[in-house]
C-alpha cells in the first residue's frame, strides 16, 4: 500500500497535493465537483487586510502551456475572511487549511496574521512576499533579502501557526532570500509564486493584460521552479513547498526529488477542474511504477 | 457544471467567418438559455468559452467567429472530433423576469444565445421581439430560425445590405416592450442600455477573457453597483439596474 503522508512542520497531510493560492479560492467552486477532503490541505485566496478589487480587466492572457493573471490580490479581506469564509468552509473542508496572506506593509501583514490567532481551522500561514512594499519605493517584500526577513521577523513575532514564506522566482539570486527567511524564524518556505511575463496583442500592438505585465504560471515554468527548489533545498534545513507548472501525478514526484515536501498545484486547477483529484488518484500507480513505497522518503532524493 | 466529453456531429460555416458545430454529449448541465460551455482544444493551455447557441436532448448546438488561432483550429475539426468541454458555466438569463412581450437584441455573435432563450420564451407562450445586428448581410446568422419560431424578427445592418440600415438601437426605437436581453459587443450592449426607457428592466450578457470559466480565478471580475463580480460564475448576465459603465 502507497504512502503518500507527508508532515509540515507537524501538520501531517494525507497526501502531498495542495492547490495552490488564487487557483482555487475558498474551495466552494470545486467542493461542488468532487469531495476536497482528498487533498492535502488547499492554500484560500491571498488576503490582505483590506478588500480589494484588484487590477482592471483583461488580467488574463493566454501563452503556449501556461498563463499570464494579473488579478491583483482581489479578495474580501481578512475580516470578511474569517467572519464569512472561514464558516463556511466549515461546511465543505474538514482539515486545516493554509491561510495565504498578502500586504503592502509590514503593518499589514502583522495585522492580518495577528487576525489568525487561535483560528483553528488554519493549519499554516503562507506570507505572500510577492507584493510591492509601499514603504520600499514600491519593490516587491520578496526582492531583497532584507526586506523579506524584515517582514518575517515581524509575522513571526505574532504567528501561532507554522509561518511559510512565499517566494517569487523574480530575484537574482533566490536562495539568499530564502536563508534570510529561514534566519528570520520562518518555518518553511513556499516556492515559486509566478514568473513575470507579458504577451503583446498583434490587432492592438499593445500589452494584452490591463497592468501590461502579469504573473506567468503553467506547464512551462516547471523546470524553473524545479531547478529553484533544488538549490533552495541544498542551502536550506526548513521544508519547502514546491510549486510551479505542476499537473500530474510525475511532476509532484520530480519536484519532491528536488527538495519539495508538499506540492501545490496552481494554475492546472483552472483547465481542469479534477486535476488535484485526477493526480492524488494517481500516485499511488506512478509510485510503483518508479518503485517508491513511502513518498515521504523520495524528498530531495535528487541530491 | 460538468466535464464531459462531447463529439462533433457537424461543423460547417454559416456566414463570413462564422461557423456552426454541432455536437452530442451530456448536457444535463445545461439548465439555461445564456449559459456558455468551456472547450479545450489540443494545445492551447486555456479553454475557449463559447455560448450555447440550442440544446436538444443530447445535442448541443455552438455558433463562433473565428477571431484567433484557438477559434480557426476549432473551425479545422470535422466530423467525429471529441473535445472535453465544461458545461452549465454561467448563470444564463432567468426568463421569468421577461414579462409577456421581451425583446431580444444581438449583434454579431453575440446573437447565437438569443436562440435558445428565444425558444424557451416561445414555448413560455410569450410574444417574443427578436432584433438581430450585423455589420452586412455576409455576416446575418439565424434569421430563418428566429422567423421558424414564431418570432417577430427585425434585422439591422450597417450598410444596410440587409434590413434596416443602421444599428440595433435603431429598430428599439418606436418599439414597446417589457423587458430587453442583450448580447453582443459591449459599445452595442451601452448603446442598448441607453435606449432602454427607464423602468423598464433588462438582461445584459457580458464578455471578457476569462481564465477558467467556472469562478475560481477572479480573472473576470467587474465592479456593480451590488458589488464584485465573477462575469464567469455570478454572469455574463448582469440585470440591467446592476451595471456600472464607469467601472467597465
Amino acid at each position: 500500500m502507497a504512502d503518500l503522508k507527508v508532515t509540515l512542520s507537524g501538520l501531517t497531510l494525507d497526501n502531498p497535493i495542495i492547490p495552490a493560492s488564487g487557483t482555487f479560492g475558498f474551495g466552494k467552486e470545486f467542493a461542488e465537483l468532487y469531495d476536497i477532503n482528498i487533498l492535502g490541505s488547499f492554500s484560500f485566496k491571498g488576503t490582505t487586510r483590506d478588500a480589494r478589487f484588484g487590477n482592471p480587466t483583461p488580467r488574463i492572457a493566454e501563452c503556449t502551456a501556461g498563463m499570464i493573471n494579473s488579478v491583483g490580490l482581489q479578495n474580501p479581506g481578512i475580516d470578511h475572511v474569517l467572519a464569512v469564509e472561514l464558516p463556511e468552509m466549515k461546511k465543505y473542508f474538514h482539515k486545516p487549511v493554509i491561510a495565504n496572506i498578502g500586504g503592502f506593509s509590514v503593518e499589514e501583514y502583522v495585522h492580518c496574521v495577528e487576525k489568525l490567532r487561535g483560528c483553528d481551522q488554519i493549519g499554516l500561514i503562507e506570507l505572500n512576499i510577492s507584493c510591492p512594499n509601499v514603504h520600499g519605493g514600491g519593490m516587491g517584500f520578496g526582492t531583497t533579502p532584507e526586506m523579506a526577513a524584515e517582514v518575517t521577523r515581524a509575522v513571526k513575532a505574532v504567528a501561532d501557526k507554522p509561518l511559510y514564506v512565499k517566494l517569487t522566482p523574480n530575484v537574482t539570486n533566490i536562495v539568499e532570500i530564502a536563508l534570510a527567511c529561514e534566519e528570520a524564524g520562518a518555518d518553511g518556505i513556499a516556492m515559486i509564486n509566478t514568473a513575470l511575463g507579458m504577451r503583446i496583442s498583434l490587432k492592438t500592438k499593445k500589452p494584452i493584460i490591463a497592468n501590461k505585465m502579469g504573473g506567468f504560471s503553467g506547464d512551462a515554468i516547471f523546470p524553473i521552479a524545479v531547478r529553484m527548489v533544488y538549490q533552495v533545498y541544498e542551502a536550506v534545513k526548513i521544508p519547502i513547498i514546491g510549486m510551479g507548472g505542476v499537473s500530474s501525478a510525475e511532476s509532484v514526484i520530480e519536484m519532491m526529488l528536488a527538495g519539495a515536501a508538499a506540492v501545490e498545484v496552481g494554475a492546472a486547477n483552472l483547465v481542469n477542474p479534477y486535476i488535484c483529484k485526477d493526480i492524488i488518484e494517481n500516485l499511488p500507480g506512478v509510485m510503483e511504477k518508479y518503485g517508491i513505497e513511502k513518498l515521504s522518503d523520495i524528498i530531495g532524493g535528487a541530491h | 457544471m460538468k466535464q464531459t466529453i462531447f463529439e462533433i456531429q457537424s461543423n460547417v460555416k454559416i456566414a463570413r467567418d462564422t461557423y456552426k458545430m454541432v455536437l452530442t454529449g451530456d448536457t444535463a448541465d445545461i439548465t439555461r438559455p445564456g449559459q456558455f460551455v468551456n472547450i479545450l482544444l489540443e494545445g492551447k493551455f486555456l479553454r475557449r468559452p463559447i455560448s450555447v447557441c440550442d440544446v436538444n436532448g443530447d445535442e448541443l448546438t455552438i455558433i463562433y467567429k473565428v477571431v484567433g488561432e484557438g477559434t480557426e483550429q476549432m473551425a479545422a475539426y470535422g466530423a467525429g472530433v471529441k473535445l472535453d468541454v465544461l458545461t452549465g458555466l454561467g448563470n444564463g438569463y432567468d426568463t421569468s423576469l421577461t414579462g409577456d412581450e421581451p425583446v431580444l437584441v444581438g449583434g454579431g455573435v453575440g446573437v447565437p444565445p438569443l436562440y435558445l432563450l428565444a425558444k424557451t420564451l416561445v414555448a413560455e407562450g410569450k410574444k417574443v421581439k427578436v432584433i438581430c445586428g450585423f455589420r452586412t448581410a455576409d455576416d446575418a446568422i439565424l434569421c430563418d430560425e428566429f422567423k421558424a419560431l414564431g418570432a417577430e424578427l427585425t434585422v439591422a445592418t450597417e450598410d444596410g445590405s440587409m434590413g434596416i440600415k443602421g444599428f440595433v438601437t435603431t429598430a428599439m426605437q418606436d418599439m414597446t416592450y417589457t423587458h430587453v436581453c442583450t448580447c453582443g459587443p459591449e459599445p452595442m450592449l451601452k448603446a442598448v442600455w441607453r435606449t432602454t426607457p427607464e423602468g423598464t428592466d433588462g438582461q445584459f450578457s457580458f464578455e471578457e477573457r476569462m481564465g477558467c470559466g467556472f469562478g475560481a480565478c477572479m480573472g473576470c471580475s467587474c465592479k456593480t453597483i451590488t458589488g464584485y463580480k465573477r462575469i464567469c460564475k455570478d454572469g455574463p448576465i448582469l440585470m440591467k439596474n446592476d451595471i456600472l459603465w464607469e467601472a467597465k
